[in-house]
């Protein structure tokens, strides 16, 4: 076997093949250290992938040795690489995290089963970014919106809410994968292929109901999934009540990959020959970016629940992104390419914090962060200084992401734009300086239920999330590395796409 | 006393309607049939079982733990027919590596009755886990409870 051209299977064998031998482990520490050794070797498979394409361009690899355009091709190119990159590097960061954080938030006979739906997740998002073709998109989509379903469920021994949550959220959700696959049933109906690139070449000059359709389908569809503003509704309850490690790695990768399947269809198969492209871009994604920073980030300033707010910040950041891409040029899309990838490192950072304090606190009420620094010092400065990047502030990846995108609005010509941004980032000021000043400068609790003994989170989980605070500085100042592979992805994407390069 | 008629007929039942799912098992990559229909057949006789001599007699004869190691099973047995297609030199589910010398393709045919097994199974133990947890379900929570 070719170790190097089965890479493409790898990355999706590997977890789907570990997660159902999870079941049958004993209970206890092994399913969590078997979930944790997959992660990390998926990570070093997608890592290996990013390598070999940045080095030697597209792989395609045939599933079951069918040609392309008849049987499933994985096609990965920059931009699903790096996102892959991210998912699994999220992965392999918060399973060896989960353990003692998840420990005392579900029932511990299902412990066996939540490392097992951690895995499936991981796969579906991995299946999601790396193939190319549009039905196995939907599955894979599927798979991971099922496992976090359940995921979210399990929540439920901390607060029955989580029930309510998972069921809302299987409802919106399930709703967006029938918007996705009705859309797909129409371009099917009108090109006659599953394969994206082949998809592409055959609705080339197709102007019918049917395309348009499908087009209206797919971005609502994916609309749901991805939390665009007005259908962000299922997202503020199933990151608050889902278990903390659970939040951080869907926080950190659903709702990117998400995006990145957003990107894919826009750029890689409608393109902008196709009519409506350019009023999606005027009419829907720009305002409804705008309009979801600003209305999100200020309901995030009056939440009590701080997972709850750094679940609307999450839709505000999703506005960042769709503004982004809304410009249509390299400089945007390359911009939400970078921040899809550092906006995953700052909340992922933020809710690992989050799931110390949930930890030792048993709490996420904002209360419970009344005067951490006394008592969690290495916790909150992770917070704080995740914080700072999720404002944007320099030597962070949020400074980065920021820039990107002041530069790609006046490039664009879309001057105020650039204005929008960063009154919004002192939105986000607000928001996090509200918790950044609890922690800091208020006196812990004296009495009632936040009382905190003076002990830090477990070195299990200190260690993963500074590993993302770090990774938070290290690309803020280093920021050649995502930058060039963003605006190469974003080339290649817009070629394909038939725009100005 | 008077559902003995039924409890003879689920006796006489029961094999037949086995057989039948391995029939569509297995004449699957023939005719119309596969792993899916196979395992809702297949779990089709034991739910019959369970409506007529009560669930805590089917546990008895397949518990729920066994379940969990089947559906492990078929899964691994679909990844697994993957993963040897790639050892031998193909890709992932190519499956004429199988049989490499074959002029009409007969690994195809060994391979696709290898997935199909592991799909039988996953869905045949999959459908008796969602009846038996939801014929199985405890009462209702309690209004205090929330």
């Amino acid at each position: 076997m070719n170790l190097i051209a089965q890479l493409p299977a790898l990355a999706i064998i590997t977890p789907l093949i570990c997660a159902p031998i999870t079941i049958v482990l004993p209970r206890g520490r092994a399913p969590w250290v078997w979930a944790t050794i997959v992660s990390w070797l998926t990570f070093a498979v997608c890592i290996l992938l990013l390598r070999e394409v940045a080095a030697g361009g597209e792989i395609s690899y045939h599933l079951g040795d069918w040609p392309p355009p008849l049987g499933i091709e994985y096609r990965i190119d920059l931009a699903n690489a790096l996102v892959l990159v991210l998912v699994s590097g999220i992965a392999a960061v918060v399973f060896p995290a989960a353990y003692r954080s998840v420990k005392p938030e579900i029932d511990p006979r299902q412990s066996t089963f939540f490392y097992c739906a951690m895995l499936i997740c991981l796969t579906g998002l991995i299946g999601v970014t790396i193939t190319g073709d549009a039905f196995n998109i939907f599955v894979f989509l599927e798979i991971s919106s099922l496992s976090t379903y359940a995921l979210v469920a399990m929540g439920a021994r901390r607060d029955r809410r989580a029930l309510t949550a998972a069921f809302n959220y299987l409802v919106m959700g399930t709703i967006g994968a029938t918007f996705f696959v009705i859309g797909i049933g129409l371009l099917y109906q009108a090109t006659g292929t599953l394969n994206l690139a082949d998809m592409k070449q055959l609705l080339a000059g197709q102007t019918s109901r049917v395309v348009d359709a499908g087009f209206a389908f797919i971005v609502v569809g994916i609309g749901l999934k991805l939390a665009i503003f007005p259908l962000h509704l299922w997202l503020p309850n199933a990151y608050t009540y889902a278990p903390t490690a659970v939040s951080a790695f869907i926080a950190a990768t659903a709702t990117k990959v998400a995006v990145y399947v957003l990107i894919r269809f826009l750029f890689t198969v409608f393109g902008f020959d196709f009519s409506f492209m350019g009023a999606a871009f005027t009419w829907v994604f720009l305002p409804l970016g705008i309009v979801g920073m600003f209305i999100a980030s200020l309901v995030a300033v009056f939440q009590d629940d701080v997972k709850r707010m750094l679940a609307y910040s999450s839709v505000a950041q999703i506005g960042y992104m769709l503004l982004g891409l809304s410009f249509a040029t390299v400089e945007g899309l390359a911009a939400a390419l970078v921040h899809v990838f550092n906006h995953a490192l700052m909340k992922g950072a933020l809710f690992m914090a989050v799931a110390c304090v949930v930890l030792r606190a048993g709490s996420h009420s904002i209360q419970a962060f009344a005067g951490l620094s006394q008592r969690m010092p290495i916790t909150t400065w992770a917070f704080v200084l995740s914080g700072l990047s999720l404002i944007g502030v320099p030597l962070t990846v949020g400074f980065i992401s920021k820039w990107y995108l002041l530069e790609a609005a006046f490039a664009a010509g879309h001057g105020y734009a650039s204005f929008l941004i960063v009154a919004s980032s002192l939105i986000a000021v607000v928001y996090v300086g509200r918790v950044a000043e609890l922690m800091l400068l208020r006196p812990p609790a004296q009495e009632g239920p936040y009382v905190l003994p003076k002990r830090d989170a477990p070195l299990s989980m200190l260690i993963p999330m500074w590993v993302l605070v770090a990774a938070n500085i290290y690309f803020g100042i280093r920021a050649d590395f995502t930058g060039d592979i963003a605006r190469r992805a974003a080339e290649a994407l817009m070629l394909a796409a038939g725009g100005a390069p | 006393m008077s559902r003995i008629v039924i409890k003879v007929a689920t006796k006489i039942l029961f094999a037949p309607i086995i057989l039948y799912a391995l029939y569509v098992q297995f004449h699957g990559d023939y005719g119309p049939g596969g792993g899916f229909q196979a395992g809702v057949t297949f779990a089709v006789a034991f739910i019959l079982h369970a409506f007529c001599y009560g669930l805590e007699e089917t546990r008895k004869v397949l518990p729920q733990r066994a379940l969990f190691v089947l559906m492990m099973l078929g899964v691994l047995f679909f990844a697994g027919t993957g993963v040897a297609t790639m050892l031998l030199g193909g890709n992932l589910l190519g499956y004429d590596v199988i049989v490499p010398e074959s002029t009409h393709h007969a690994g195809q045919h060994y391979g696709i009755l290898l997935v199909e097994f592991g799909v039988g199974l996953t869905v045949s133990s999959t459908m008796l886990t969602i009846f038996y947890s939801f014929t199985g379900r405890e009462p209702d929570i309690d209004q205090e409870d929330w």
